[in-house]
């Protein structure tokens, strides 16, 4: 019921975002014209250094000054400014998107292994869970979420809206929303984004309940009601937190059946048993398509019983990942290679070091 | 009876005969072990006062001539002086002695299983068709890692270095509960031991120890130690599969257990381990455990006894401050819970405890596993749900609320021809079941039994795929906790939100 | 020749150390020496056989608990039950020990030198052959032999006054033999003073000479001494405390 499209570069070569524009809106029958969002690494290469967060304020008054004040006590504001927008036809913009260039404190993490990330995680929770009229949609380094919701929020006009073709970046996510509930929020549109992970979904797991409740039982806080911040979160605890690599980590999220495993050999029983009674509160039922990303890798995978589409293409250094090859081919009329693969097989891309 | 005022109670219940449909076969003399049943030439006679409404005669009458009545007489009604107030007293005025009850909770409450609607998928996401697609029902009971630790070896793979501690894994997340031998029959033990090997489950031997007429079922077996400490040694905790401590009882929270001298038979007083005819008395507390810390000492005695090859379970009963002790208890190293609710059934138990004292199970596990993931310490138990699960809804609710797992007590009996008379105490169940009687415990064949329970199990195993794959939940971890797949129909605010559970329509 | 195994308990949590006793029981030691024990609890704990393990230092609680057949000498003091639920050996204790001692115990023998706390005797029963004894030589307090239900409880005081009442309180079984007279008051409700006759003191007099030789003390006026015997009032305690529905 939604469309999906992620494309990496190996070598770390800059796309605009014009061609994603192209290939989401490819899929526009997949969505209801209520919500598109787009992700990208690699767009404030001047900040690298900065987490960069995105914002959507209700107003630039009352709610930026409670945000500068949060961010003034967890760490320095480098630069902040309004996210360059333009007006589109249809779209009612019911927020002001704002971004900063923040360095947080490391200290205020003591006996932290990961500090900075910590503390922004904590500060995106603090904010995003009062009723402070601003939400963190995006908060890691050298990347950004741009999206939007409410009518006339088609892929074309979002992208327009934010003009992302003036934007360049490696490592492209983007998500065109049908829309279930409160389609006005914009914050509810994926891409969702933690500092380092980005998640687009297509789908909708049956087992939202029991994921939130455990990962927040490790101090995440769930305020958007959507699957991808969950997914979110189970990914930046099992592989920062807990130290799991990515395809052990997708592997709890989509883990093979009892069956499977009572055929695996003894040390592959051993490991996917561990699995599956460590992250059993994590793991994902119901039909799902996720594509995540970090600055790093690119990773799609689906539901164990394959129960919506997965699209994988490669050509030269690009890696493409979206729910139809309409998409990948708009962008890509070349492409060398499309696969579909099985369920519970992650696609995972690496970007060269 | 002693001279006194109050004359005789009201019948409880009225046996009638169809005069014209009786051909005085006499099966019902022979049936009835209450002897209500009388042959006087060639008319059978009925003693109404000593009927239980067991209804074994009405079930081996060849013309279904039968009838039962209940309270065939009433009272003046009162809504504040019910029947069962005004019946206490006089027997209480007759007696001045406790009152004792058999079977679980009378008490008019409603019951929040049937106000708890279920969900299922429609559009925005597919239902699973479990006979085409797995739904996967199997689970482990016991300690789960919080996190794993990894060897990265030199060709860059992982290698798992935790090490997983022993859990009992069960196909279908129901377990046969602790009823034990001597408040019921050996004939019952084996049937239940039988079903619980088909279905690959386990059952529990209650505090009785074990006859050797069960070891052959002992890999199935979940033995108990309660705080009488009967039919306990170390032989007996190394035949368990698991085993259990038993701290509490739902239909009696904080008393203890009263094995009376008259069922301790030959074989009654092998397994507990004393003389024939003795009471056998468990007191309120473990004796060794007057403290929380005691609670460890114990768990780590019977793993060490064990060498930490057994899953350790503690039953308590659930009580107010249910969501403290489950904590306390989960930090104690035990592998499991089980909490049994206010309706937990009984073969016999003081009746103002039985209808007034402890919570319902709903609410016990969802304030459990609220509790246990606050304190991070979830995966450190399982959590199993027991006291009054009725039917398979009660289980999907049950584990949506947080528990991993139920246990059956009341229902086994059921299928096994139990008609919940209550009267377990007078150990002359004419279906052979809560009687030490041979000629009556000879009346339950136990390979018709087990067959019947088997079937129920498997019945509500199919159920359970069901109503799991109509929510598109396809293994039973993902049910686990999760309430938002369940609403409140006409649920208080405040018990909505002890229960987390958002209301119909919301 | 016996094989003797000595293992150092410095340091060693109780896991490690009773997983030693237990290897070298199964390579076959008749004697186990554990020296420099420091609370270490469950010595003892669900092991078979007839080897004999010497507890140097103060045992943890739960000594011996489970057991069946071994002998466990402890040179120094006992925590929290020693004896709890065993089945059949022997534990002698030179020194004191703490609460509900021999908790449940349904035989063997546990005999213990100085005083026992709270609880002594609880709920001990016995079962055909099986007849739990404990001897303690010191004093006792409060609630001995409570719940009991079988077996043979000896105080004998033998360090001066007797501590414990509520003697014998809800007792249904077995018998409290106490040196020298006790109070009325201090029985508890469900117990009774009879006397001891010639037959008891013959059937009590080899334990006592076996208490006295394993702690080197004369027999003579242990066994000659004048000694209270209190029994259950009842076999069914609480028969008289309830109805049916």
């Amino acid at each position: 019921m939604c469309g999906i499209f992620g494309v990496m570069d190996k070598r770390r070569q800059m796309m605009d975002g014009s061609g994603i524009r192209e290939a989401l809106s490819t899929m526009n029958e997949r969505g209801s014209g209520e919500g598109a969002g787009y992700v990208a690494y690699g767009i404030y290469p001047d900040y690298r250094d900065c987490y960069a967060l995105h914002v959507f304020l209700d107003n630039p008054c009352e709610s930026k000054g409670i945000v500068d004040a949060t961010l003034e006590q967890w760490g320095t504001i480098e630069h902040d400014e309004a996210i360059p927008t333009c007006d589109q036809p249809g779209l009612r913009a019911n927020c002001t998107p704002w971004r900063y260039f923040f360095k947080p404190d490391a200290s205020l993490a003591p006996g932290s292994a990961t500090p900075e990330k910590d503390v922004v995680t904590n500060l995106v929770m603090q904010i995003n869970a009062g009723a402070n009229g601003a939400e963190v949609v995006s908060s890691g380094k050298n990347v950004g979420v741009f999206k939007s919701g409410g009518a006339g929020s088609w892929p074309e006009a979002v992208a327009d809206y934010y003009r992302i073709q003036d934007y360049e970046g490696y490592l492209w996510l983007a998500h065109n929303r049908y829309a279930t509930s409160s389609p006005e929020l914009w914050e509810r549109p994926d891409p969702f984004n933690l500092h380092d992970w980005s998640v687009v979904e297509n789908g909708k797991t049956t087992t939202y309940g029991t994921n939130r409740r455990y990962i927040e039982s490790f101090g995440y806080n769930c305020t958007t009601s959507t699957d991808s911040e969950v997914i979110a979160y189970a990914i930046d605890l099992m592989v920062r937190r807990h130290g799991l690599d990515i395809d052990l980590a997708v592997r709890a999220l989509a883990p093979p059946y009892w069956e499977e495993i009572d055929q695996m050999p003894e040390a592959e029983q051993k490991l996917n048993r561990a699995l599956r009674f460590a992250y059993g509160s994590a793991a994902m039922n119901g039909p799902f398509t996720v594509v995540a990303a970090n600055p790093d890798m690119m990773v799609g995978f689906t539901d164990r019983g394959k129960l919506r589409p997965m699209v994988v293409g490669e050509c030269a250094d690009r890696l493409y990942i979206a729910s139809e090859e309409s998409a990948i081919r708009a962008m890509e009329p070349d492409v060398e290679s499309i696969t579909r693969p099985a369920a519970g097989e992650p696609v995972i891309g690496r970007v060269a070091p | 009876m002693n001279a006194c005022n109050l004359g005789s109670m009201p019948l409880r219940y009225r046996v009638t005969i169809d005069r014209d449909q009786c051909m005085e076969c006499g099966r019902c003399v022979e049936n009835c072990s209450y002897g209500v049943f009388r042959q006087e030439g060639d008319k059978i006679l009925i003693n109404s006062r000593k009927c239980t409404a067991c209804h074994r005669c009405l079930t081996y009458c060849p013309r279904d001539a039968i009838m039962l009545t209940e309270q065939p007489c009433d009272y003046r009604s009162h809504p504040v002086w019910s029947r069962q107030v005004r019946e206490a007293i006089y027997n209480q005025a007759r007696t001045g002695k406790i009152i004792l009850a058999g079977m679980g909770s009378v008490a008019d409450l409603p019951v929040i299983f049937d106000r708890l609607m279920l969900d299922a998928s429609q559009v925005t996401t597919p239902p699973t068709d479990p006979l085409r697609e797995p739904v996967e029902l199997r689970t482990y009971l016991g300690k789960k890692p919080g996190k794993l630790d990894f060897r990265r070896k030199e060709n860059a793979d992982v290698e798992l270095t935790t090490e997983l501690t022993p859990n009992l894994m069960i196909e279908t997340p129901i377990l046969l509960g602790h009823m034990s031998y001597g408040a019921i029959s050996l004939n019952a033990h084996i049937a239940m031991a039988r079903a619980a090997r088909e279905i690959g489950t386990y059952m529990g031997t209650g505090e009785g120890g074990l006859h050797p007429n069960l070891y052959p079922y002992e890999d199935r077996m979940i033995v108990q130690v309660a705080s009488g400490r009967f039919g306990v040694n170390v032989d007996y905790l190394n035949r368990g599969a698991a085993i259990e401590l038993k701290l509490g009882q739902g239909a009696k929270p904080g008393i203890g257990g009263h094995l009376t001298g008259e069922k301790v038979s030959k074989d009654v007083s092998k397994t507990r381990m004393i003389p024939q005819g003795s009471d056998a008395i468990s007191p309120a507390p473990h004796h060794d455990i007057y403290g929380i810390e005691d609670l460890p000492q114990l768990v780590h005695a019977v793993k060490e006894a064990t060498e930490w090859k057994k899953p350790v379970f503690a039953k308590i009963a659930a009580v107010n401050n249910n969501a403290e002790n489950v904590a306390a208890v989960a930090r104690s190293g035990v592998d499991a819970i089980a909490i049994d609710g206010f309706r937990g059934g009984t073969g016999a138990a003081p009746r103002v405890f039985r209808d007034h004292v402890g919570i319902p199970i709903e609410v016990a596990i969802a304030s459990a596993d609220k509790e246990l993931r606050k304190q991070g310490l979830r995966n450190e138990v399982s959590l199993i749900a027991c006291g009054s699960i009725r039917e398979s809804p009660d289980i999907v609710k049950a584990i949506a609320l947080g528990a991993d797992a139920v246990y059956l007590g009341t229902a086994v009996l059921a299928a096994m021809g139990c008609r919940v008379c209550g009267n377990c105490y007078q150990g002359l169940c004419p279906w052979g079941i809560a009687t030490q009687r041979q000629d009556l415990v000879d009346r339950l064949n136990p390979d018709v039994a087990s067959k019947q329970v088997a079937n129920l199990l498997h019945a509500w195993t199919l159920e359970i795929t069901e109503l799991m794959g109509a929510a598109g939940i396809t293994s039973i971890e993902s049910l686990r906790g999760n309430r938002d797949r369940l609403r409140g129909y006409m649920l208080d605010e405040g018990l909505l939100e002890v229960l987390d559970v958002k209301p119909i329509g919301a | 020749m016996t094989k003797q195994v000595t293992i150092d308990a410095k340091g060693v949590h109780y896991t490690p150390l009773n997983q030693q006793i237990r290897k070298a029981l199964e390579d076959g030691a008749d004697e186990v020496v554990v020296n420099n024990v420091l609370g270490q609890r469950f010595i003892g704990d669900g092991l078979h056989g007839d080897a004999t393990i010497r507890v140097n230092g103060v045992a943890g609680g739960d000594l011996a608990m489970f057991m069946s057949g071994p002998t466990i000498i402890v040179h120094g003091n006992a925590e929290h039950a020693p004896g709890n639920t065993m089945d059949s050996g022997k534990v002698v204790i030179h020194g004191s020990a703490g609460d509900a001692v021999a908790h449940s115990m349904r035989g063997g023998k546990v005999f213990v030198r100085g005083d026992i706390g709270y609880r002594g005797g609880i709920h001990m029963k016995q079962y055909e052959t099986q007849r739990p004894i404990l001897v303690v030589g010191g004093s006792a307090q409060t609630f001995l032999g409570e719940y009991m239900a079988g077996g043979l409880l000896v105080v004998l005081g033998l360090d001066g006054v007797m501590k414990a009442r509520e003697i014998g309180s809800g007792i249904h079984g077995g018998e409290i033999v106490i040196r020298g007279d006790v109070d009325d008051a201090c029985l508890a409700a469900g117990a009774k003073k009879v006397p001891l006759t010639d037959e008891d003191r013959t059937r009590i007099a080899p334990v006592l000479r076996e208490f006295a030789d394993d702690f080197g003390l004369d027999p003579e006026p242990i066994v000659n001494a004048n000694y209270t015997r209190i029994v259950p009032a009842s076999a069914r305690p609480f028969a008289g405390k309830y109805t049916w529905e």
